[in-house]
């Protein structure tokens, strides 16, 4: 174990101000991003500086932005990549809106990220990657890239990263291009410096990457200490800022984005309900690193398998139930598409499974990087016949631990597929996480057909339910005296045999849903955030969450009354669903689609009318522009 | 032969709702006898079917069974076998489910050698959707979904199974229920993917399609049962046989231009390189139809080789428990 002790209760950040006086000016978040082509290694140089913020004791917030393509034309604007930190005292559920500091590699870079800056935002520039050519291949008209884009009133730091790195290394026996390619670690070494970041940390990630390429390793260290000394010997004109470390909840942390959370999820849950954990899935952006993560712990005797295409996925993990392990496929949207007939099969034959979306942006092939919430109905209702689903959505990088816990929860005490929604933005987004204590969470316990019929087998059919939850019991093949056949087609609600009889099937398809309705017995009520006397009520799900709260926080603070209903339960939703949301006056939904979730609600709910705040960018929200609206709706 | 279990052991309580006279009356039969033949308990067997006739089977089995969707079989019956291996675990699949709609779970299952048998019911038609061609169909049928013939040349299963690198084929006729049963036999003890094709008749929609190798009549001139290690020999009086004449199978009769007993080929199905069992497996025209088990190499599976990296792993990193694989990693403590 290799756990850091944080003691520090300050952390200073500085940054530099190009302007003749130094101030110290207390700052309570920051926004930085760092942006360059996409083979800079943009995503490394902000992966490793998120951790050393984390380290430290900030809050943070992180969200990588890149391109579809892996490798666009060096220099162009598509071919850029960003990775977003927010960092800070307390208060970060969101990467930020704006950027406080742009590193920008190229002169692309720069122009993509201009409407992401704030005004006076800092801009750290490569001068090497800024000449005429390279500016051509950004589309510029003119020599001066600030000027042609309005960007007036950011301060720029301008230093020949390419150059200094090159000629740093020029004992190291690298080639041209190898020695260039740790031009994104000088810049970190330089930000390092800038927000007094110890480099001992980074130099460990550094080595833990390249363990198996020591030279790579040392030439990265190199070119990392020199930005890190090049900082300190120009820091003539400086501004401290500083950020004031809120004392977290005392425990172990760690640094985490959905993907993996999502991941030790469902380990978490395959333990504590003693089976094992299958993973059927197939490669598809932005899911796949949930395959990649599960497929490499097989020390838990994890069985996560890439098959042939989504719909084995899915299928495979069906068998895998069948026979007796928590399953899961994992997918995006389209996959979804292709899984549809197959949850249909796991509805019928009423076996659990959770199937998690990892939402992008659509339809079709649509922006696959991107993130959207379009795929809520497809998971509520995209399939033939009356069809009904567990629908979870996790709110944050770190709740995509919990939903896919919950998930997996539901799957096996009430025999269900369950849809758990992610997103590509809380997906690959991270933050700070709480290691937790597996005891605190609720005990697992499937209902085995042998702790119920073990004494009369006779009586026992496939479809024999539970009374209380309608749940029908688990007969896992292998138990001596319980032999049986499930499948797709309608069975007898008493023999459990075939059945086309009209009435049976009515009734199977109400105890279906019925089933599904009655998990809102188990699951908690839903909670409000905020003002209990709000103008307005807010109203998301998914992973909007931190983009919700901030503009709830900041409304607030403007003097509003507010309050937040964040939905993690969607189907079934929470039982006091109505009553709370009919407590409120004005109703806004908040979500990045058409207003599926709205809809939904309004089925629901009887006399609901809420605003709508609706965008599909592929963007997350932005904070501002929610906190204008809402004010506008609070006003109106 | 183990004696602990008997045919009706492994039968349902459930009416067969197959046409009569049907082929799949036959292999169902066939299957209870070679089950009870290997001996494995009913409740360790596990029968995973698609959509099509064939796939109603699993209904007809007193064991564990799990009928599913179209063309889907071959990944449920994966999913079933790697989860866990130590169950039986059979495909009950036809000829539309498991060439067409379940092509590409079909070869991936073979191609990975995932140990579980397929049982092919191939009648080359669609029967339960009333009589659509399907990918065997020969070229040219007259059906009702191809008025003027279909202009397809359809699939040979055997040429399929070995082209997607499969280790098992085996030939069955429906109504030649003692070679059928003891096929089937051999496909269950094979370790990989095994694959029986059953020429099954159906009476209502392509009756006698098979009829010019299955018919008794002229069964023993126009069929050559392989058996592992023995001579290619057939015909009524057992004197007719299979010889290498160049790079090509010929049949002579022994006795004649020469040829005798020691000119005939032998059997060797497991035999790794797939030239001479393919040559088998494509017999038509004047050749005998190749029926018993054609190919039966041994190889290693799918579900061993993923147990084996799990026990490997776990010989090497001793974390079982969520908790102490977060705590290995970057971690920081708030005091």
């Amino acid at each position: 174990m290799q756990a850091k002790i944080f003691t520090n209760e300050r952390v200073r950040i500085k940054l530099f101000i190009m302007i003749e006086e130094t101030k110290i000016i207390p700052l309570e978040k920051v926004v930085i991003r760092f942006s360059g082509d996409s083979g800079d290694g943009m995503q490394l140089t902000g992966t490793i500086f998120s951790n050393l913020s984390a380290i430290l004791g900030n809050e943070i917030s992180t969200f990588p932005d890149f391109p579809a393509e892996i490798r666009a034309p060096q220099g162009s604007l598509s071919g850029v990549s960003g990775y977003q930190v927010h960092l800070g005292s307390r208060g970060i559920y969101t990467p930020g809106d704006k950027a406080d500091v742009l590193v920008a590699m190229n002169p692309a870079a720069l122009k993509v990220n201009v409407n992401n800056l704030k005004p006076h935002a800092i801009v750290i520039i490569d001068t090497d990657s800024f000449q005429k050519a390279d500016l051509d291949k950004a589309k510029f008209a003119t020599g001066d890239p600030f000027k042609e884009l309005g960007l007036t009133g950011v301060q720029i730091v301008a230093a020949p990263i390419s150059t200094m790195t090159r000629d740093g290394l020029a004992d190291f026996g690298l080639d041209n291009k190898s020695a260039l390619r740790c031009k994104n670690m000088f810049a970190l070494g330089l930000v390092c410096w800038l927000f007094e970041r110890p480099l001992e940390d980074a130099m460990h990630q550094l080595q833990n990457k390249f363990a198996k390429k020591p030279a790579i390793a040392k030439a990265n260290i190199k070119a990392l200490t020199d930005g890190y000394n090049y900082g300190h010997n120009i820091h003539a004109k400086v501004s401290t800022y500083r950020i004031e470390s809120k004392k977290a909840v005392p425990g172990f942390y760690t640094d985490i984005n959905g993907n993996k959370a999502t991941s030790y999820g469902l380990l978490a849950a395959a333990e504590k309900a003693g089976v094992k954990l299958f993973l059927g899935s197939y490669p598809i952006t932005p899911a796949t690193d949930i395959l990649q993560e599960l497929s490499a712990r097989k020390e838990f005797g994890v069985k996560a398998l890439q098959f042939e295409d989504e719909i084995a996925g899915i299928c495979t993990s069906i068998g895998a139930s069948f026979a007796g392990a928590l399953a899961a496929t994992s997918t995006s949207g389209p996959g979804l598409a292709l899984k549809s007939e197959a949850i249909g099969l796991a509805v019928i034959s009423e076996l659990p499974l959770v199937v998690i979306d990892v939402q992008r942006g659509g339809p079709s092939t649509g922006l696959p990087t991107k993130s959207e919430q379009t795929d809520l109905l497809q998971a509520l209702y995209g399939r033939n016949g009356e069809s009904p689903v567990v629908v979870i959505a996790a709110a944050t990088p770190t709740d995509c631990f919990d939903a896919a816990f919950w998930a997996g929860k539901i799957a096996l005490e009430h025999m269900t597929p369950v849809i758990l929604l992610t997103d590509s933005f809380i997906a690959n987004g991270s933050s700070a996480w709480r290691i937790p204590e597996l005891d605190t969470y609720p005990e697992i316990k499937p209902r085995y057909v042998t702790e119920y019929y073990n004494n009369e087998k006779e009586l026992w059919k496939a479809y024999r339910r539970d009374p209380e939850t309608l749940v029908r019991y688990w007969a896992i093949p292998g138990t001596e005296g319980f032999t049986h056949r499930i499948g797709g087609l309608e069975k007898d609600y008493d023999s459990s045999a075939i059945s086309t009889e009209p009435l049976n099937h009515q009734k199977m398809v109400k105890t279906r849903q019925e089933k599904i309705d009655r998990i809102a017995n188990f699951i908690p009520p839903l909670e409000i955030i905020g003002d209990e006397d709000a103008e307005i009520l807010i109203v998301g799900w998914g992973g909007t969450y931190g983009h919700l709260c901030e503009a709830m926080e900041t409304l607030r603070g403007n003097g509003k009354k507010v309050a937040l209903a964040h939905f993690k339960f969607i189907s079934p939703l929470p039982k006091n669903t109505a009553a709370v949301l009919s407590k409120y006056k004005k109703v806004v939904v908040a979500e990045q689609n058409s207003g599926q979730f709205a809809t939904y609600l309004r089925s629901k709910i009887d006399d609901f009318n809420p605003y709508r705040f609706n965008r599909i960018k592929g963007q997350p929200f932005i904070v501002t522009r929610l906190v204008e609206e809402f004010t506008k709706l609070i006003e109106a | 032969m183990d004696t602990r279990f008997e045919a009706k052991d492994y039968k349902s309580d459930q009416y067969v709702r197959w046409c009569p006279g049907c082929g799949d009356h036959a292999v169902l039969n066939c299957l209870y006898k070679a089950m009870a033949e290997e001996g494995i308990e009913p409740h360790n067997i596990a029968v995973i079917s698609g959509i099509g006739c064939s796939s109603r089977l699993p209904y007809y089995m007193n064991t564990y069974g799990f009928h599913t969707i179209h063309g889907r079989g071959a990944a449920i019956a994966t999913g079933v076998k790697t989860a866990n291996p130590s169950l039986n675990v059979w495909l009950m699949t036809g000829d539309g489910d498991a060439l067409a709609i379940g092509g590409n779970h079909f070869i991936h299952a073979v191609r990975r050698n995932i140990d579980i048998n397929i049982v092919l019911f191939n009648n080359k038609i669609y029967g339960l959707t009333k009589g659509q061609y399907s990918p065997t169909t020969e070229k040219g049928t007259v059906t009702k979904s191809s008025p003027f013939g279909t202009v397809e040349d359809p699939f040979i299963p055997a040429e399929l199974t070995i082209g997607a690198r499969g280790n098992f084929f085996a030939r069955a006729i429906d109504v030649d229920l003692k070679n059928t049963a003891e096929t089937l036999k051999l496909a269950s003890i094979h370790k990989g993917t095994s694959v029986v094709e059953v020429l099954v008749n159906c009476v209502i929609f392509n009756d006698g399609i098979h009829k010019q190798i299955t018919d008794k009549e002229y069964r023993a001139d126009r069929v050559i049962y392989l058996r592992h290690g023995e001579k290619m020999l057939f015909g009524k009086n057992n004197d007719k046989g299979l010889i290498l004449d160049g790079m090509k199978l010929k049949v002579v009769t022994i006795g004649h231009d020469g040829y005798t007993h020691d000119d005939i080929l032998v059997h060797d199905a497991h035999e790794p390189d797939i030239t001479l069992h393919l040559m088998l497996s494509l017999m038509k025209g004047d050749m005998p139809t190749a029926i018993g088990v054609i190919r039966d190499v041994a190889a290693p599976t799918y579900d061993d080789a993923i147990e084996q990296q799990i026990a490997e792993v776990q010989s090497r990193n001793p974390i079982r428990k969520l908790n102490d694989l977060l705590m290995k990693g970057e971690v920081w403590e708030v005091k």
